[in-house]
């Protein structure tokens, strides 16, 4: 009853205050009294910029193991909340976050900041923020994951296992339009990417990479980019893993060979084919319910549903097998499957009260499959009762369902 | 509609450059100086054509150690501290610290596993100090190079490092690190037949 009364109350102010704007709002510009108004404390929410409601908890958590902030105040791994999403765009509040050696979020002034392309090319160019938006611009949709973003015994629910991914729609403009602008020269193979935060974080990128299909993105979601991914300029490596996406982009340097940089040298392996498991994230999926710390209340009907994704291209099917791997069928696509971007599956599932396991296997475009872990040891002739997932770790996520409904790691 | 006209011009753009001698199309944008390449480009690459002048020795790189403050967060024996492990302990003991991740510790001494001493220079120069980054000059950027590299048992107590040394450095890794197969190819597996 009170909370009732509380919100009429506020209804009628912001009605009032809407009121008010409708008025002022005539001229083209929001005039200088409507918008103290609108942000003003009691105002803010209702008018200037919503949110969700008080009933509503998702929440990021730190990647287990270590604080963000840390003892140093640098921000580091911080998970989304993969378990209670729909769809396959990621809130840009929920996007997991994810920095170069735990660093601290620099706060830029978009006027201040430029863009350096250098190194062999023709022509050396800066922009600015306003330049680089009068060029022409295109929103995708696109995943990025952390590396770290694996599987593991410890973990107990989907956000600590699988929550450094996240999909976003990203709008900038196509990295080949900047570097043919500034004209690749003959014999350049790589670019380095840098950003302008303190530890200034580069990666060396493939130039033909670079000249396919990365984005030098300025929107997320259908505003700025936001400070945590790189506000005001990122650039977008689609498929690849999350510390190629350079955040605060400043500089990218054309180059004749790899650069080995910090960030990179954590990629060099001694089993080439070990080394072939980085830097582009094969097919992956895993089941967000039933999930790790869920419970069935009974017997019945259940929509299993998940996410899938592949750096190798578009989601073609993903399968699903409900008795721990001997039987798989194929699920349903509920989302549209873009390139290099989340796709929801979901399948009808009857569960007769029994333990069980769940399992998602996903097959991108171009027809890799998802591996288990004792397929990814296999393939390196690892003993069978210690496989170890080289690269990239997209193997199978398991959950367990007990007999009491309660979803387990089914690798515990 | 506005964004179709944007579009066509660009197609045009595409198809003509494709044979032709690639020329700005846009006009947007100004050339930088040389002087604001010089300053904002850091990246040491392999071979050390960046590497300004300047040199080091570890015993000059022991004392900046401890003058710059490196010991305070990586020990003054560069392990057993909060910050990742620089200097290989004797392993007698262990870190009583949690191992940040990514984890840094006796078995992956930071920068020792790449092929190449540039990195560390490069790392160095750009991160360190934490909180004072891009503050050190060249002659103590070689200088703490040489003594993590002399403390991990890479070059001789004397070696002098500069532009020229610190490329030719043979790392315990050289030979031993691949990288993901070039070129990169749109539409290509990472791994053919992986997992089968």
């Amino acid at each position: 009853m009170g909370t009732t009364l509380r919100n009429r109350r506020r209804f009628l102010k912001s009605s009032a205050a809407l009121a008010g704007l409708t008025v002022t709002g005539v001229r083209p510009a929001l005039g200088q009294s409507s918008m103290a108004e609108a942000l003003s404390p009691k105002n803010k929410e209702l008018i200037a910029y919503g949110e969700r409601s008080r009933y509503v908890k998702s929440i990021r958590v730190p990647v287990a193991g270590r604080m963000s902030p840390d003892m140093y105040g640098l921000t580091f791994h911080v998970t989304t909340p993969l378990q209670d999403q729909f769809g396959i765009i990621t809130p840009s509040s929920l996007f997991y976050v994810a920095t170069h050696r735990g660093s601290y979020v620099p706060e830029i002034n978009p006027d201040d900041h430029r863009l350096m392309i250098h190194g062999m090319v023709d022509r050396p160019l800066v922009f600015t923020m306003d330049e680089l938006k009068r060029l022409p611009f295109v929103s995708r949709l696109h995943f990025i994951e952390c590396q770290g973003n694996r599987a593991s015994a410890q973990h107990k629910t989907v956000q600590e296992s699988h929550g450094l991914t996240s999909c976003a729609e990203w709008t900038g403009v196509p990295l080949s339009l900047l570097l043919k602008e500034a004209g690749v020269q003959n014999g350049a193979s790589w670019i380095v990417a840098e950003g302008a935060e303190e530890v200034k974080g580069a990666s060396s990128i493939p130039l033909g990479k670079a000249m396919d299909d990365c984005l030098v993105a300025y929107g997320m979601n259908g505003e700025p980019l936001r400070p945590q991914q790189g506000f005001p300029l990122r650039l977008l490596v689609p498929g690849f893993e999350g510390i190629y996406q350079i955040k605060y982009l400043r500089r990218i340097k054309v180059v004749d060979r790899h650069y080995m940089t910090y960030d990179d040298y954590g990629h060099i392996n001694a089993d080439p084919r070990a080394a072939a498991l980085v830097e582009q994230i094969g097919p992956k999926s895993v089941i967000t319910f039933p999930s790790g710390g869920q419970r069935l209340p009974g017997p019945g009907f259940y929509e299993i549903g998940g996410l899938a994704w592949s750096g190798g291209g578009a989601v073609r099917k993903v399968e699903i097998s409900t008795d721990g791997g001997s039987h798989w069928q194929d699920s349903e696509l509920r989302s549209p499957a873009y390139p290099m971007a989340h796709t929801r599956f979901g399948m009808h599932w009857k569960w007769d009260g029994k333990e069980c396991v769940l399992m998602s296997r996903c097959v991108d475009e171009l027809g890799t499959v998802q591996p288990t872990r004792a397929e990814a040891g296999a393939f390196f002739e690892d003993p069978p009762e210690r496989p170890r997932v080289r690269g990239a770790d997209n193997t199978i996520q398991p959950w367990k369902i007990t007999s009491d409904g309660s979803v387990l790691n089914g690798l515990s | 509609m506005a964004s179709r006209n944007l579009l066509l011009p660009l197609i045009v753009v595409a198809l003509s450059q494709a044979g032709s001698a690639q020329s700005p199309t846009y006009g947007i944008g100004r050339a930088p100086t040389a002087d604001e390449i010089r300053a904002w480009d850091i990246s040491i690459g392999p071979d050390g054509k960046e590497l300004p002048p300047g040199r080091g020795t570890a015993k000059d790189g022991a004392q900046l150690f401890l003058q710059k403050g490196c010991g305070g967060c990586h020990g003054r024996t560069g392990s057993m501290a909060p910050a990742p492990t620089l200097i290989k302990s004797d392993g007698t003991t262990r870190n009583p610290y949690p191992c940040l991740q990514p984890c840094v510790n006796d078995n992956n001494v930071i920068a020792l596993h790449s092929p190449y001493a540039t990195v560390m220079w490069d790392y160095i120069n750009r991160g360190m100090p934490l909180g004072k980054e891009q503050t050190l000059a060249p002659d103590e950027v070689y200088a703490l190079t040489a003594f993590l590299l002399f403390k991990n048992n890479v070059i001789a107590e004397d070696d002098v490092m500069d532009a020229q040394s610190l490329p030719k450095v043979v790392m315990p890794n050289r030979e031993g690190a691949a990288l993901p197969p070039e070129p990169w190819q749109h539409g290509v597996p990472r791994l053919r037949n992986y997992p089968r």
